[in-house]
């Protein structure tokens, strides 16, 4: 995919780190004058793919998140990957059906993979067992019609 | 995250302040069993008016804390939810075990 305008970042896979990272790419997303609702869709998305590189990628012990962030060639479209290189995901379709957990015991929701999808236009998931996981986003940032072209830039 | 509450009667009102995350799930809980096992309510009112962030941890941590004041026969609410966070509790169905509540319904109801 080519972009027209990106960046990208790399933290260590601390959950201290969800709040500014979340935090940055909703501001990378200024540029196309999002609505509130769209950045609050961005961070949550962004948030779910965090915590599960840190909980369950790398399993609380250390690593390194990649966070890529493109401005699509339509000039309104957001494409955000989150990739770790962490233990990976065996069943990529299992992991992503509502309300499974590998850890239940830990009050957790199983929600994860839903809210992504719920909060983007596309999701594309894909795992190596011990390589690591690529989580790629997709959003539409239109809703107020600030469009960015390559002459701007 | 910052958490304060105040009883009135046997409603228990708890403000989550702040951004409910994988960050501060852990320390959420811990405050929150505390304050809830401490004053044992009847009646659990979040407030949720200052929450400026929750994803699906926050699912967990709240489900958690109803399955907590449910052992104790207690009911939960929630009130002031921002339109982000209330995409969150429909999605989950939160609704169904912590009903929201308006100013007006929370004096006929909850006193």
């Amino acid at each position: 995919m080519k972009y027209i305008n990106q960046f990208s970042l790399s933290v260590d896979a601390k959950s201290i780190n969800e709040g500014f990272v979340r935090s940055a790419v909703a501001a990378f997303c200024v540029q196309l004058n999002p609505t509130i609702e769209e950045i609050g869709d961005i961070k949550t998305a962004v948030s779910e793919a965090v915590t599960n590189s840190i909980v369950h990628g790398y399993k609380g012990k250390d690593g390194q998140i990649v966070v890529t962030v493109g401005l699509c060639e339509d000039g309104k479209t957001i494409e955000i990957s989150v990739q770790d290189f962490g233990v990976g995901i065996p069943d990529v379709e299992q992991a992503m059906q509502t309300f499974f957990t590998t850890s239940p015991t830990d009050e957790r929701s199983g929600m994860g993979f839903t809210v992504m999808e719920a909060f983007t236009d596309d999701l594309l998931v894909t795992s190596e067992v011990n390589k690591g996981t690529l989580v790629k986003m997709k959003k539409l940032l239109g809703a107020n019609g600030n469009e960015i072209d390559n002459e701007q830039l | 995250m910052e958490i304060l509450y105040s009883l009135e009667k046997s409603t228990l009102t708890i403000f989550l302040i702040g951004e409910l995350d994988e960050f501060s799930a852990v320390n959420a809980k811990q405050k929150l069993d505390q304050i809830i096992s401490d004053n044992k309510p009847q009646t659990i009112l979040f407030d949720l008016s200052r929450l400026s962030f929750m994803d699906s941890t926050g699912i967990g941590v709240l489900i958690g804390r109803y399955k907590t004041a449910k052992a104790l026969n207690g009911k939960v609410y929630v009130k002031n939810i921002s339109r982000s966070i209330d995409k969150i509790f429909l999605m989950a169905g939160l609704y169904d075990i912590m009903p929201k509540i308006s100013y007006k319904e929370q004096k006929n109801e909850i006193h």
